[in-house]
């Protein structure tokens, strides 16, 4: 901080790799191909505002559902005992190691009729059930893949929550529940705004999941935007455009979700968590 | 002194016509060390082919990439992509840079015509005279100025014996609107040969520009679209061969290659008629090592390595000698290579106008995501207005600050 000339390379990185890009990706939602200015991109984006809101619904539940599972999974870990907590936190990074793509891959072979978890249903006699190619699929998927990121900043929040602190608020009569809703919850608000935001943002954007568990036939925000670049209907400027409308919805998420308890307390949450 | 000086000199001379005269005769192909001439010079070439197209060298056949470069000394980087649009925005998205690339017919022709191929130097590839003769000079690159045929083969339908009935003979497009196959039905997942299907079933040319036509098709496919179970390509093998779908359209190599491994699929050629495509080697603008490439193109058109890749990707070789070498039992599937009758009732994909391509960009995108009828206001002042929240949020919860602050100190 108070050297000012060492922060020089992360601004000329910042400019290159973060500033310039954005620029770009504005300058390409509004010019055609040839480079006038128009509005053409974005009044384009309309058309896909029911895959622009079913993305951002299968995010929102996507997101929920890892909350519900990371939350007392965060807090279990963050009370264990140190080799236990260290195995524990291991087996939450461990899927990472893999390829995403090969992981996704996996689920395809486990959900399909004839996969894994049929097969072994049959055994009892129970299904088949439809498995792949549903929005349930889809959503798993996403799960799945994003969980480690909401777990990790609610397991580093946590274990930051002192023992003490929980047990001077059972001496002084606090029952289990009032503890978790007066002392843990507000304690653990910046580590569920970080985790909330981990999962929201890149689950609104993912691609691949929904061709690969979904059938191809629904497609999400990502794969409409990745269809533009990398695949048959070659148009970069509609592909900015519906970029920056995605960028504009995540700051707006991420913006409301800064409304709640905007205390100074919970300022820089992402920072110092 | 000086006599013996001029003679010398004159000798000198006629040696060196004589080598530029023989450097010029020299034919590259009959020249020894056609294939060894890059040897120890350390270069690279960056190929890129559709997944699952090269003999790799299981299967007991020759291991392409590795038998060129032992032979030559150059390094071949090979990757893979699904569909021809892929690749053509891979291009087109600049940035990467490759040698030689295997499009098919149509988005050759849409190549050359948007000037991104490079003219080949047809004396350095000897082996194009191994080409049958009805696959030179074809209507999507007269002249062979930029491509070679590397592959050719029909589209049909896949399906699964044991999930439709035993009598049920497939001999249409229909099936693949039958209700009855309702989550059972896999489909194309690239425009041209989608929209190709639904040409075919009305009778449409494959390659219409009239976008009355185009509009029933894509009103066809939308149709369709509640029965399709996924929309694919290559994931197709492991759907297929597990079972997961009753029918699928696809190319009739990887048909068979699929019928091998699992004995209840079967192949289907509807009577409306069928796509006729090759896959032909190009080298792209912007492509280092020409000369290289060319070899590279040449190495693909040996007879016995067309004929390795043949049998290995189960597609057509149109090199002429290759099909004396593959296995006796291949060489007369009817599948992988169909009759005179079958071939007659074909038609090839050529280059669509600007306009049409745009419109069915546009209209695939639109099948793959939703048509529902939107205003055209809604996103524009929802980005508006989304800014604006943002920007007016940020703005009082400063002044708030500002407040507070007053009140601390």
């Amino acid at each position: 901080m108070k050297n000012k000339s060492s922060a020089f390379p992360y601004g000329v990185w910042m400019v290159i790799f973060i500033v310039l890009p954005l620029l770009l990706v504005g300058y390409f939602a509004f010019t055609t191909e040839d480079g006038a200015p128009t509005m053409e991109n974005i009044s384009k984006v309309g058309e896909f505002m029911p895959v622009l809101m079913r993305s951002v619904w299968y995010a929102v539940v996507a997101t929920v559902v890892c909350l519900v599972i990371a939350y007392p999974l965060g807090y279990l870990i963050s009370r264990g005992a140190g080799s236990r907590r260290r195995t524990l936190l291991m087996l939450v990074i461990l899927p990472m190691w893999m390829n995403f793509l090969l992981r996704t891959y996996a689920w395809m072979t486990l959900l399909e009729n004839n996969g894994l978890i049929n097969r072994f249903l049959g055994f009892f006699n129970v299904g088949p059930f439809e498995m792949i190619n549903t929005s349930g699929a889809v959503i798993l998927g996403m799960v799945y893949n994003y969980m480690p990121f909401m777990i990790l900043p609610l397991y580093a929040v946590m274990s930051k929550i002192d023992q003490t602190t929980l047990e001077a608020a059972q001496d002084l009569g606090s029952s289990f529940v009032s503890t978790f809703a007066r002392v843990i919850l507000p304690l653990s608000m910046p580590g569920v705004k970080t985790g909330i935001i981990m999962v929201f943002v890149p689950s609104v954007s993912t691609f691949i999941i929904s061709r690969m568990l979904g059938g191809g036939g629904n497609l999400l925000i990502g794969d409409l935007i990745e269809l533009q670049f990398l695949g048959n209907a070659y148009n970069p400027n509609l592909g900015a455009a519906i970029s920056l409308v995605l960028l504009v919805i995540v700051l707006l998420c991420m913006s409301l979700l800064n409304q709640f308890g905007g205390e100074e307390e919970m300022e820089g949450a992402l920072l110092d968590k | 002194m000086r006599k013996l000086f001029i003679l010398l000199m004159l000798c000198f001379v006629c040696l060196m016509l004589s080598l530029l005269v023989y450097a010029e005769l020299e034919d590259p192909s009959t020249a020894e060390d056609y294939y060894t001439r890059f040897m120890g010079q350390n270069i690279s070439l960056n190929v890129y082919n559709w997944g699952e197209y090269i003999s790799d060298g299981n299967y007991d056949l020759m291991n392409v990439n590795a038998e060129f470069e032992a032979l030559t000394g150059i390094r071949v980087y090979y990757t893979t992509y699904a569909t021809n649009e892929e690749l053509y925005s891979k291009l087109r998205g600049g940035g990467a840079s490759y040698d030689v690339i295997i499009p098919s017919d149509y988005m050759i022709s849409r190549m050359i015509i948007e000037d991104m191929l490079e003219p080949l130097d047809l004396a350095n590839i000897p082996n194009l005279s191994e080409v049958g003769d009805e696959f030179l000079n074809p209507s999507y690159d007269p002249d062979n100025r930029y491509s070679v045929p590397y592959m050719w083969g029909i589209t049909g339908i896949i399906y699964n014996t044991t999930m439709i009935d035993e009598d049920e003979e497939i001999t249409s497009w229909d099936i693949l609107w039958d209700q009855r196959f309702m989550g059972q039905i896999l489909m194309f997942s690239n425009q041209r040969d989608a929209f190709g299907i639904a040409q075919f079933r009305r009778g449409f040319s494959a390659n219409t520009t009239d976008p009355d036509e185009l509009k029933a098709c894509l009103d066809d496919l939308k149709e369709q679209k509640l029965l399709v179970q996924a929309y694919v390509m290559d994931e197709i093998f492991d759907k297929m061969l597990g079972g997961e779908a009753a029918l699928a359209p696809y190319y009739a190599g990887d048909a068979m290659i699929m019928m091998e491994e699992n004995p209840d699929l079967d192949f289907a050629i509807p009577e409306e008629g069928v796509n006729f495509f090759v896959d032909a080697a190009c080298i792209p603008k912007g492509s280092r090592r020409k000369q290289a490439a060319e070899m590279y193109i040449n190495f693909l058109c040996e007879p016995e390595v067309s004929a390795a890749n043949s049998e290995y990707i189960g597609y057509a070789t149109p090199i002429t000698k290759a099909l004396e070498l593959v296995d006796e039992e291949f060489a007369e599937n009817p599948i992988v290579f169909p009759s005179e009758e079958i071939l007659a009732n074909t038609e090839t994909f050529t280059s669509l106008p600007r306009e049409t391509n745009l419109l069915l960009d546009g209209y695939w995108t639109q099948l793959l995501s939703s048509d529902e009828n939107y205003s055209r206001l809604l996103v524009p002042v929802m980005l508006f207005s989304g800014i604006i929240l943002v920007v007016g949020i940020n703005v009082y919860r400063a002044m708030n600050k500002k407040k507070k602050q007053k009140y601390y100190f």
